[in-house]
């Protein structure tokens, strides 16, 4: 498996969890390979459920909340499930203003989003 | 406001290259800081210039590196004011489609734009739409 570079991946049951390495995610190229980091997990791997925890992200563009979306898509299409957890209230604001909360499944925690998954 | 009502007045201008705007939002959210603005007010002014700023080198000027970016902005301790003007053909941002309706929750565009006018008091576009010009008035509450 190639290296990842842009997110950290473990497994907790039946679910993949990704956190992020930058806090600050707004480089375009950097956006691009956490993209393609992401569809790995459902078109190469396989993976069937996927948690996103965003302890660690504490400021991210709209270039990036595209990028989420097109993950979203592509989650949908290999019948996989997507969450997401442990958003700062300044992140969830930019989901809430763009409602992408009602796009996305968002958890207080990631105990309170693997209860689910 | 008069001119010297403002703490900080600054004026540059960029090459359509990424990353090229990085400086100056550092050297802006600095003087910000420098003026007590709080760290909610910031990420808003953080959001208002990563937006505009990209969008001028990206969707303005089309990462045209000849083509350049101008910007200027005024600081003082309750107001912002920011003016970002590409050499593109501009756009027209009411025919952006409305990235928070239901059906275009997952198309690509206009989050940025929707951002810019969440966290800023007031934002205008000129006639042909290649400058945007923007102001945040701090809270009374907030203000030192």
């Amino acid at each position: 498996m190639a290296k990842l570079r842009r997110i950290k991946v473990s497994e907790s049951g039946q679910v993949s969890v990704v956190t992020f390495v930058d806090s600050k995610i707004i480089d375009e190229a950097e956006i691009q390979e956490m993209g393609q980091e992401l569809y790995d997990l459902v078109e190469r791997d396989s993976r069937k459920k996927i948690l996103l925890n965003f302890a660690n992200v504490e400021f991210l563009s709209s270039a990036a909340l595209g990028k989420l979306i097109g993950f979203d898509k592509r989650v949908k299409q290999h019948a996989a499930q997507l969450m997401l957890s442990n958003i700062r209230p300044e992140i969830y604001e930019v989901f809430a203003i763009t409602k992408l909360t009602k796009l996305f499944q968002i958890k207080d925690d990631e105990a309170d989003a693997l209860a689910v998954l | 406001m008069s001119e010297k009502a403002w703490s900080w007045i600054d004026h540059t201008t960029f090459p359509s290259r990424r990353g090229a705007h990085e400086p100056f939002m550092r050297q802006v959210l600095a003087q910000l800081t420098a003026l007590g603005w709080s760290n909610s007010d910031l990420f808003g002014i953080e959001m208002a210039l990563e937006e505009s700023l990209t969008n001028a080198i990206r969707h303005g000027n089309r990462l045209d590196e000849s083509k350049q970016v101008v910007a200027e902005c005024k600081a003082a301790p309750d107001r912002f004011w920011l003016r970002v003007e590409d050499q593109g053909p501009g756009f027209k941002p009411q025919h952006v489609p409305d990235c928070t309706a239901d059906e275009n929750l997952q198309c690509c565009g206009g989050r940025g734009l929707a951002l810019i006018k969440a966290y800023m008091t007031r934002v205008d576009y000129n006639d042909c739409g290649n400058c945007v010009t923007m102001e945040k008035v701090r809270a009374a509450a907030e203000a030192p």
